[in-house]
Order: C-alpha cells, then structure tokens, then sequence
C-alpha cells in the first residue's frame, strides 16, 4: 500500500523530487536560468542529509556532462539539469556521452537562444540536442516532470537502451508555475527502480575497460553509429513496458503520444510543451459549439513515435502544427518531423504550419480559436495555406514604438556629446 | 624526496607494462614519457584522455593499456576524472566496491588541451581539490593536425601557422606557476631522457592525494624536424640549456631537481631542430638567438646567484 503525498510544487521542484526519489546518487550541476532552482533544492537537500547523493558544481555545462556521463559510466545513479546556452554549451559532449552508452537523465528547461539573449522559454534548445542521442521525453505538466523522471531513468537503464535521457519542460511557464503533485511513494519509486547496475561498463581495478576509444574508418564508425539507431529504436517498446509498470505502480498513465478529445476530431492542434494546456483550453471551449477538435502532443519526441503519431491522426482531416521553434530557412521542426511520419500514408490530413511562442511570447485564446479554423479549412478544402509566423498587429506596434524611442534616445546622446567637445 | 625506491637506473621497473606498436610517431618523446610514467603507476589506473596524439594509442579493438581509459573531448578530461573519482568514491563509501578496486585516476592530455581549451576546466579540478594525476605530453604545438602554434610553443620557434622569418612572436605559457598558483599538492616538470627524476616525481605524485600535475616536455620529431633517434640527446640538451627547468612545487615551495652547471649555450639544443633552422641559415639571426638566451639567463640568474 503507498501513501499518498500532493504537494503544491513548481516545475523546478517536481524536477528536483524526480531526481531525489529516483534515488540519485551524483549531482555534477552547473547554475543557469530558469533551471537554477532545481540545483539549489537538491543541494539543500543533500547538505541536509535528506538526499544521499553527492553533489559538485563543475565549472561549464561542457564539464557537468563530461563529469556526469563518466560518472554513469563508472556505474552511479546521476542527474544533472540545464538550459538553453548550457545546453548549447554541453552540445558536444551531449554527443559524446550518448555514444558512451552510459544512462542518466538530463533536464532541460527550455529557453530561446540567443541571439538576442532571452531568459523565455521556446524549444529551439532542445531540437539542436535532437540528434544528439539522448532519448526526450517532453512534458507539459508539473506532474508529468516528476513521474517523468522516474519514468526516464528506467528507459535509459532498460538494458536495450542503455542511453542517456532529457526530460524537457518548459521555463518559467512550467519551472517557476506551481501546480499540485501527487508525488510518487519513495518506497515504491525504489522498488521501481532498483540499484543501478552498469553492467559491462565500469571502471574497476582488476577489470580494464578501454571506453569511446578512437575508430579508424567508417566500418567501425558505422557500426557503432548503428547500434545507437538500433537502441533508441528498442527504445520505443521500452518506454511503453516502462510506461505500463509505471501504470501499475502509481496509477497514472503516460502515452508516447497523448491524445485529448481526438476519439471523433476533425482537427487537431500539434505540439509540445505547456502551452499544450491551452490548446487544451481551446479544444475545450470549441467542443461547447459542438466543434470536433482535440490535441495531439507527443510526450517522446527520440525516439519518435511515428506509428502512435499516425494512429492518432488516421481519419483527422486538418492539423495545425504548432512549432515553439524556428529553423531559419525552413520553419517549423516539429512540422517537418509530423510530415514525414505521415508522408506515403492513405489519405493523410492537411498540415498546417504556425511559429508560435518563440521566446515565451504568448499564444492567445483566440489564436488558437484561429489555428483551428484554418486547419479545419485547410481539410476541407486540401488547400493548405503557407507557413504563418503568429504576430499580432499590436506587437508591431508596440516593436515600433521602442524602435523609434531607441531612434530618438541615441539622436538625443550624439546631439550631447557634439556639444561636450563644442563646450 | 628521501623515500624514493629510485636510487639509480637499476632500480627503474623491469617490467614495461605499456604495449607496444602503437601509432605514435617514430623517435615520440610524449610516448617516452607515458611509457615510463605507466611503469611506476602500474597498471590499476584509468587514463582519461583529450583529443590529441595519445587518443591514437586505443584505436578500436586494441590499446596499449593494461588498465583502463576513457576518451573524453578536447576540453573537459579533468571533469572526466572528477565524474569517473566521485563514483569510485561513492561505490567505495556505499560498500558497493571494496578498496581493492579502486584506480589511480589519470588525466592524460596533450599541450593544446592543457594550455589553451582544457585550463578552464583544469583550474576547476585543482579548485575542486580533485584526488587526480594530471599528465600533460607537452610538445610545443598542436601536433596531431600538424604542429600549428598553441600556447606550449616557444619564442622564434616555426609551426605551421608561423613561418615567417622570425618564427612564432609569442612566448611559451608558464604552465607549471599557472597551476602552481591554484596551490595544488603537486606539481612537477619531467621529460623522458631523464627518466629518473620523472620516475622519482611520478612516484612521490603517486602516493598523494589531492590534484598532482605533471608537464612531461615531449621532443616530437615530426613537429619539431628532427632525426626520431635525437629525441633522447635533444631531451639531454633541453635540460642542460636550461630551456626545460626539471622542477617541482609541493607545499608552496618550488624547487628544482636539476640545476645544469655549466648551462650549455641555448644553440646547442637548438641547432639540431628543424623548427628553429631559420636562426642559423641562410645566416644567424643574432638578434632573436640573443633573446632566447638572455630569456634563459634571466629565468636561472636568481638561482645561480644564491649560495
């Protein structure tokens, strides 16, 4: 019998109780916003002798993932968390530590890249890390992040997989959101995930490992490239074996992809992350005026769930991908991931494209309202209109009055210094 | 050092634990040195290695080593180490693993990673108070791409990213006193033509805690343009210059482990170079050899001076 525990928690601190009940036994960290206040409660917690878990702070996130694969891969149970420019900054050795097979759960909280330097949250940070291979599990819920973290440590460690995982959510919208938590039971989150065991790995006098050794040539460079492929691949069956013992241990069900009010849909809404709540919203309020609308939002974007994702929108006629992303000279990344997975199937939906809450601009009601009748149209009619980039005529205005005041402000400062040196 | 188990040449290890036929460079003088620093390790060590010339010695399916290794990446071997001691030492603290399996945990990186990329992340090791042996193979360049100019690079000397008549303008980086100033348990100089005094630094580096870092100069044939079989003489003639000080730091205190008396004439090491033959042909560039020589009578004046 579990005990039942709610607690009202930030995303941050849903974070930080996934690693804590995960049983987490090496914190390598490095500070960055919006994702700080994940470190800082584990730290509290470790120092407090809550949490058996060493923590150090590395000096780059380039380090902290160095630091944190070879740790996983001298066989202890590790967590660390980012964002955005550290997640940018690791980028390399996010490649790297996926390559060395060791398994560990990464955070992410999503945030615009620079430039401009933005503290925001949209998910070009994350889709840079989508080759990587690390796994992602993207969540739009402070509950999600929790029992997502469980759920990601049992992937990575599955012995099919064996590869690193980011759980994503989103900055400030989810990380500094309360919401309430059911948090999991620390008797049965240890029993749903015992003592992680490195396997063949693990550096130990009396047992030499040479790991990530150098290849010459593409047979054995292939080769290992391949295996990758092949466990995030096993990946997509672990996840739902996962998910369904994490069903029967807690009592909540996560999907590959969720599907909301999609049983008679029409039109769907596409996307990640937590604005997905107020497409929910919107679906919501569409369905009052007898509208059939519902949402699609993959959970796992690596591996992706291309069969889930075609059984979702088999009979929807219309789809507004909603991309919190820009690729320059492309568009939306989620679109193009969508269009792919449905290429070459029978009478697949129209695709519309928007760009949407890049930087943690707000996507209104009232978009939304819109997005599902262009997609609606856009199904009926097969004519699927261009990519749309959400603006609205008061944003412009507002962007130009700041131009002109910053017009005015540096006119004003020559006109100052001109007669300083005149004086 | 009074505790030393060597005294004299025959005491030096028999038994040469690292492989042979690797893909290191004929006459390597990084290679020289690993080879003598695995013997006095031994073999329950995991070397965590920078991208550089050692990361050709563990070419998939073989290595050289007895023990372990991890490539890393260019920049970030020490946090390597940190994360590969840190589970040691929780495995240890949590009766997981037994003392018995524990490893030494080696830092091996070239002079690119330790002078330029890799400092930052060093500095963070040695600020750490990581427990780690930090081998840096020091041969003046960035020599696996071809020996462009780093931050190991000396005055006058040519590379291929400076060939000009006068050679690199720069100054080789004073690696040892910058990692001396994070005051770390140890720090040393060695080169492998003197293969006692790196045996007797390893050893007592050996037996510490706390992060010990080692500057191994490395005579590289192929960087430097010169015969493979003058790497030991060259490795000789650098220390009998006074151009590589052999040296170590230990509880804030530096002190050399040689001190060359007579000093031979900076020439006589540089001569036998191909990187430095613009100093002599088509004539002498009196100027520029006056430098080098005056910049290695100014490092060792204090020290000649004191009685």
């Amino acid at each position: 019998m579990t005990t039942l525990t709610r607690k009202l928690l930030t995303g941050n601190a849903a974070a930080a109780w996934g690693a804590r009940l995960a049983g987490v036994e090496y914190l390598p960290v490095f500070p960055i916003t919006p994702q700080t206040e994940i470190i800082e409660t584990l730290g509290r917690w470790t120092e407090a002798g809550e949490m058996d878990a060493k923590m150090v702070l590395l000096e780059s996130e380039h380090s902290m993932l160095t630091a944190a694969g070879a740790a996983a891969a001298t066989g202890v149970r590790t967590f660390t968390a980012t964002s955005s420019q550290g997640l940018l900054y690791g980028m390399e050795m996010l490649y790297t530590v996926a390559g060395w097979r060791a398994p560990f759960v990464l955070v992410n909280v999503s945030r615009g890249l620079a430039t401009p330097i933005t503290l925001e949250a949209d998910h070009n940070d994350i889709l840079a890390a989508r080759d990587s291979g690390f796994l992602q599990l993207h969540c739009a819920t402070c509950q999600e992040v929790v029992d997502g973290v469980l759920l990601a440590y049992r992937l990575a460690e599955d012995e099919g997989v064996r590869l690193p995982v980011i759980v994503n959510f989103d900055g400030f919208l989810l990380s500094f959101t309360r919401e309430p938590v059911q948090l999991p039971d620390a008797d049965a989150a240890a029993r749903f995930l015992p003592t992680y065991d490195a396997g063949a790995l693990a550096f130990r006098s009396g047992h030499p490992v040479s790991e990530a050794v150098a290849v010459l040539g593409g047979t054995s460079y292939s080769y290992f490239r391949y295996e990758m492929q092949r466990a995030a691949e096993t990946a997509l069956d672990a996840f739902d074996t996962a998910a369904a013992a994490f069903e029967n241990d807690f009592r909540r069900r996560y999907d590959a992809v969720e599907c909301y009010r999609m049983d008679d849909a029409q039109t769907a809404f596409l996307m990640i992350g937590s604005y997905s709540t107020k497409a929910k919203a919107a679906v919501d309020a569409l369905r009052l005026t007898g509208t059939p609308v519902g949402l699609v939002r993959p959970r796992l974007l690596r591996p992706f769930p291309e069969a889930a994702l075609r059984k979702a929108l088999a009979g929807v006629r219309g789809v507004a991908v909603i991309d919190q992303n820009l690729s320059m000279g492309k568009g939306g990344i989620l679109h193009t991931e969508v269009a792919s997975a449905l290429y070459g199937t029978d009478n697949p939906p129209a695709l519309v494209s928007f760009i949407g809450g890049l930087g943690g601009r707000d996507i209104s009601e009232g978009e939304f309202l819109e997005m599902a009748a262009i997609a609606a149209k856009a199904g009926e009619t097969g004519d699927v209109p261009p990519p749309r980039m959400l603006y609205s005529q008061s944003e412009l205005r507002q962007m130009r009055k700041f131009q002109a005041i910053a017009a005015v402000e540096g006119a004003e400062r020559l006109k100052e210094e001109a007669e300083e040196v005149a004086s | 050092m009074s505790e030393t188990r060597f005294k004299a040449m025959r005491d030096m290890p028999s038994a040469h634990l690292l492989g042979a036929g690797t893909a290191m460079c004929a006459g390597c003088g990084g290679l020289e040195a690993v080879h003598e620093i695995y013997d006095v390790l031994g073999k329950n060590t995991v070397f965590v290695n920078a991208a550089g010339c050692m990361s050709l010695l563990s070419i998939y399916p073989f290595t050289p080593f007895r023990g372990s290794w991890l490539y890393t990446s260019m920049a970030s071997a020490p946090a390597g180490a940190q994360g590969v001691r840190d589970a040691l030492d929780i495995l240890k603290d949590k009766g997981r693993i037994g003392d018995d399996e524990d490893l030494q945990v080696v830092t091996l990186t070239g002079d690119g990673a330790a002078y330029g990329m890799g400092l930052s992340a060093t500095s963070g090791a040695i600020e750490r108070g990581l427990d780690f042996l930090y081998v840096c193979y020091d041969n003046e360049g960035y020599g696996n791409t071809g020996q462009q100019t780093s931050g190991a690079t000396p005055h006058g000397a040519h590379t291929a990213t400076a060939t000009g008549e006068s050679g690199y303008p720069g100054f080789k980086k004073d690696l040892f006193s910058i990692w001396a100033a994070h005051e770390p348990a140890y720090v040393a100089t060695v080169i492998g033509s003197e293969p006692l005094d790196l045996a007797r630094k390893v050893e007592k580096a050996a037996t510490m805690t706390g992060p010990r870092l080692v500057i191994a100069l490395s005579p590289c044939p192929t960087g430097w343009d010169y015969d493979p079989q003058l790497t030991a003489e060259i490795g000789h003639l650098v220390v009998k210059t006074g151009v590589w000080p052999l040296k170590e730091y230990l509880d804030g205190k530096v002190t050399h482990t040689r001190t060359p008396h007579p000093r031979a004439p900076v020439e006589d090491y540089l001569k036998l170079q191909g990187r430095f033959r613009h100093l002599f042909e088509p004539e002498r560039n009196e100027v520029l050899l006056a430098g080098i020589q005056a910049q290695v009578d100014a490092y060792w004046a204090p020290l000649e001076e004191s009685p």
